[in-house]
């Protein structure tokens, strides 16, 4: 995969991975039910003040996968790893990971403060010091006046902000997030999107965001994992897994690609040209590509990269490469 | 059937003669909404309120040898109609120490058993709840598998287990342990009281249990709580209505329970509902076991209302 100009100061531990050490990470992770496998050897290394989402349709494993991330669900084999230390064996409650459930789980029964206060009072912090966490909380997801409502009072949307004012109560080192705005209308998504990547850039903490959307993916990840049917797909920065995917699947998943299949003819430095039945015509693919002649491959081009010529409408002016399968 | 249906769904078909009879009900002012409500207000009219109605009736009177064996309430006499009432049943309630005790005692014994119901119940209800999808129908069916005999076998086949030769005894003189006296004896009718209505307080706890979501739980143990600050953080509180409902449904029909210490409890176990029985047929006092009926009753409907709107306060949230 080809990498655009290095920065000069890269605030991208993962294009570096010689000197930066990753804060989470999944090594050979395998998960069982059964005999169903969910998550089948997935490594996965991921680096502090990251937010990486899980990008997988329903079945794909991302779910299992921070479930186990937050020790509800043991690893078949594999090991985690979060700041250094193995976390594969260590319950829940003595984790420095918070999760933010899909469906919110917000204690019916406490109002939004005491919903905050939950994780502060298990760490049996002095009352005023409880308080003003709490107040700094509610400040910082605007919703100062709802301190004493109780859930059931509250719209989808405060909902929401109290199940992340109460995920990050503790200051988690890494916080986990279950399709965190799969529960909220379209307009309503896209207004918390940027909330979510303000406040997840102000606190400086690590986000791993499990989603089926891959407009939310390539709108907050700063990395997508692909997963699917218990792997990991494909792992990039979001242009990567649009620009350069790596697989059949990952191009098809990711937005709307014309996919053809076809035939290499001729292997020169600078292209390949690709013979296809299909098409009816042949292709010259210009970079990315490694491949030798006679082999049959998938290649895919955006809809929007495609340009009308007079003289030839079919022929795309920049087609995109698919790796060979 | 007179409400309006939404204009997307098309009213369901009825029979023709349906339609003539609601016209023909409408014309004398009856709806079906009416006659919806009627059909329990009727039941509870013609099996409840009557009866009680004729229950206070006779505990105002006194006892009289003959048929009925209570005085009558209205008598005429030379164009006069006369109303006697008798309150010295009710006089004789608080000034008899036999009546206050009785109650006293049923209200203790109906606790005691109650609060060991829950202490067994709840376990079993948790267990349950959280068992796997294809387990929990067979467990539950387990659970309401003895009403499907007699409760008076069911309490009967105690005494097998209790009796000075029973099962338990047999069983303990295998280890050369001498044999315990169960039967007659307080100890005994918690056993049978505890024993019959455990399925009373495992379904209304089942209910609530089974209904809390799994993911309060781990988000309860996310934030750093662990299992037994989950336990009264979260579950106890938000099962709160399934332990009153629960409760309630072991503690109001103990109070008035016959047959268990009749048949397991001793003379000592003094409980309303025996004293109530031997002044009706022993005593053959009529007028005096309906008084001790109406006081339990009494008795009882106070706690069930209060009960209920501590229930009402909780379910609203």
């Amino acid at each position: 995969m080809k990498k655009s100009q290095q920065l000069a100061v890269d605030t991208r531990p993962w294009r570096d991975t010689a000197n930066n050490k990753p804060f989470v990470r999944i090594k050979n992770v395998t998960k069982k039910f059964g005999d169903v496998l969910a998550v089948h050897d997935v490594s996965l290394d991921i680096y502090k003040s990251e937010l990486f989402c899980l990008l997988g349709g329903s079945g794909s494993g991302k779910s299992t996968l921070l479930r186990m991330l937050a020790g509800f669900e043991q690893p078949t084999s594999g090991t985690i790893e979060i700041d250094g230390q193995d976390m594969t064996e260590v319950p829940p409650y003595n984790r420095p990971v918070n999760m933010m459930f899909q469906s919110y789980a917000l204690f019916p029964h406490m109002s939004v403060e005491q919903n905050i206060a939950y994780g502060l009072k298990r760490d049996n912090l002095p009352k005023g010091e409880i308080n003003d966490r709490v107040a700094e909380l509610l400040s910082l997801v605007k919703l100062q006046d709802y301190g004493r409502r109780k859930p059931h009072q509250l719209s989808g949307g405060q909902r929401q902000r109290v199940a992340l004012a109460r995920a990050l109560a503790k200051r988690p080192k890494l916080l986990l997030l279950d399709e965190p705005l799969g529960a909220l209308d379209k307009k309503l998504r896209e207004e918390t999107q940027f909330e979510l990547v303000k406040i997840q850039e102000s606190l400086g903490v690590t986000f791993i965001v499990v989603t089926h959307d891959q407009e939310e993916a390539m709108t907050l990840a700063t990395r997508i994992g692909v997963m699917n049917l218990g792997e990991i797909a494909m792992v990039g920065e979001p242009t990567d897994i649009y620009e350069f995917p790596n697989s059949r699947f990952v191009a098809g998943f990711i937005g709307s690609a014309n996919m053809v299949e076809g035939i290499v003819t001729e292997d020169e430095p600078g292209h390949v040209r690709i013979r296809s039945s299909e098409l009816g015509c042949d292709i010259y693919v210009g970079h990315g590509v490694d491949c030798a002649p006679e082999q049959i491959l998938w290649w895919a081009i955006r809809p929007e990269k495609c340009r009308s010529a007079v003289k030839n409408p079919r022929r795309p002016m920049m087609p995109m490469s698919l790796r060979a399968l | 059937m007179t409400a309006a249906h939404s204009p997307t769904i098309p009213p369901p078909r009825r029979l023709k003669p349906w339609n003539a009879v609601e016209r023909g009900l409408a014309k004398v002012g009856i709806s079906g909404r009416m006659l919806v409500l009627a059909a329990p207000v009727l039941w509870l009219l013609v099996f409840f309120l009557i009866p009680l109605a004729v229950v206070f009736g006779i505990s105002l009177a006194t006892k009289q040898f003959g048929r009925p064996p209570y005085s009558p309430l209205l008598t005429t006499e030379e164009g006069t109609v006369q109303l006697t009432l008798h309150l010295n049943n009710y006089i004789r309630l608080f000034t008899d120490n036999l009546y206050i005790a009785a109650y006293l005692s049923s209200i203790r014994i109906a606790f005691i058993s109650t609060v060991i119901t829950l202490f067994v119940g709840y376990p079993m209800a948790y267990a349950i709840a959280r068992a796997p999808d294809r387990w929990r129908n067979i467990l539950l069916m387990l659970v309401i598998l003895p009403f499907f005999t007699s409760f008076l076998l069911r309490v009967y086949a105690l005494t097998g287990f209790m009796r000075g030769n029973g099962v338990i005894n047999q069983f303990l003189g295998l280890f050369g342990i001498e044999p315990l006296v169960m039967m007659q004896t307080d100890f005994a009718v918690y056993v049978g009281i505890v024993y019959t209505y455990l399925p009373f307080m495992i379904l209304p706890l089942y209910t609530t249990l089974v209904k809390l979501d799994v993911s309060l739980f781990e988000a309860s143990a996310d934030l750093g709580a662990r299992p037994l600050r989950t336990f009264l953080s979260v579950t106890l509180p938000l099962s709160l209505p399934g332990i009153i409902a629960g409760s309630m449904l072991v503690f109001i029909p103990a109070i008035g329970e016959y047959v268990i210490p009749s048949l397991l409890g001793g003379p000592e176990t003094l409980m309303i509902g025996r004293v109530l029985w031997d002044e009706f047929f022993t005593a053959a006092n009529w007028p005096r076991a309906a008084a001790v009926a109406v006081a339990m009753l009494l008795a009882v409907v106070v706690p069930i209302m209060l009960l209920q709107r501590a229930q009402s306060a909780v379910v609203e949230r």
